[in-house]
């Protein structure tokens, strides 16, 4: 029987976005069952259009080519810049991007699950949501994770 | 190096992206044929023993040549 890979997402940032869809589309490839649960912030990355980003702010570990204070990162334009400088950088290091990564897992099976009541709280477009995902709610989780061989929280 | 009978070059790409081109160019191919796998992701060295152990395509042979890891897979039984 397979093993099974029981994910929740609930970031919504560039860097927050690859744990999930990384482990996920690799799991497959190893022969995992996979099921990712999107909630909180995590529903962003089930965006037909992602706009991800991942800001210095309130991250002091983030490297930066010079030191920005803290102050000075809520200047308009700096997280734009770091999102800019880090999708670069993957790009530079042959690192998949986050659609290309999505686009496997959905090619390969992995059921993505988007939690109802965090759609609900939000008041999420489900229009907006990419094709074949399904919806469900803390049980639906449970009862496969109660199964599965390993669980993650990210 | 033993024969094979496709290859696949994943110099650039990082990780999981041999994994991934690894998994999809197997699928593929039939039972026993060979790929013959070139990657530059320094992880590789572990992660391609422990994709081919997982997934039952046995790993043939392994190399180092010109700063790029090789790896012979063999196409295993579904």
């Amino acid at each position: 029987m397979a093993k099974k890979l029981a994910i929740i997402a609930s970031k919504g940032t560039l860097d927050g976005a690859y744990p999930p869809f990384l482990l996920a589309s690799t799991a497959v490839a190893l022969g995992f069952e996979v099921k990712i649960f999107f909630t909180f912030y995590g529903l962003q990355l089930l965006n037909k259009n992602l706009n991800l980003k991942v800001s210095p702010l309130g991250n002091p570990a983030m490297p930066m080519p010079v030191p920005v204070p803290s102050i000075v990162q809520v200047i308009p334009g700096l997280e734009w810049f770091a999102t800019w400088m880090m999708k670069r950088k993957l790009k530079q290091k042959g690192v998949a991007s986050v659609e290309e990564l999505r686009d496997i897992c959905v090619e390969t099976g992995v059921d993505l699950i988007a939690c109802q009541m965090t759609v609900d709280l939000f008041d999420f477009d489900e229009a907006n949501f990419i094709d074949g995902i399904s919806s469900g709610g803390a049980a639906t989780y449970l009862e496969f994770a109660g199964e599965a061989d390993v669980t993650l929280y990210i | 190096m033993s024969d094979f009978d496709k290859e696949l070059d994943t110099s650039g790409l990082n990780c999981p992206l041999p994994v991934l081109k690894a998994r999809k160019a197997l699928s593929e191919m039939a039972i026993g044929e060979k790929l013959h796998l070139i990657v530059t992701d320094a992880g590789a060295n572990q992660d391609i023993p422990a994709f081919s152990k997982m997934t039952g395509n046995p790993l043939i042979e392994t190399f180092e040549k010109e700063d790029k890891l090789h790896f012979i897979i063999e196409k295993g039984a579904e």
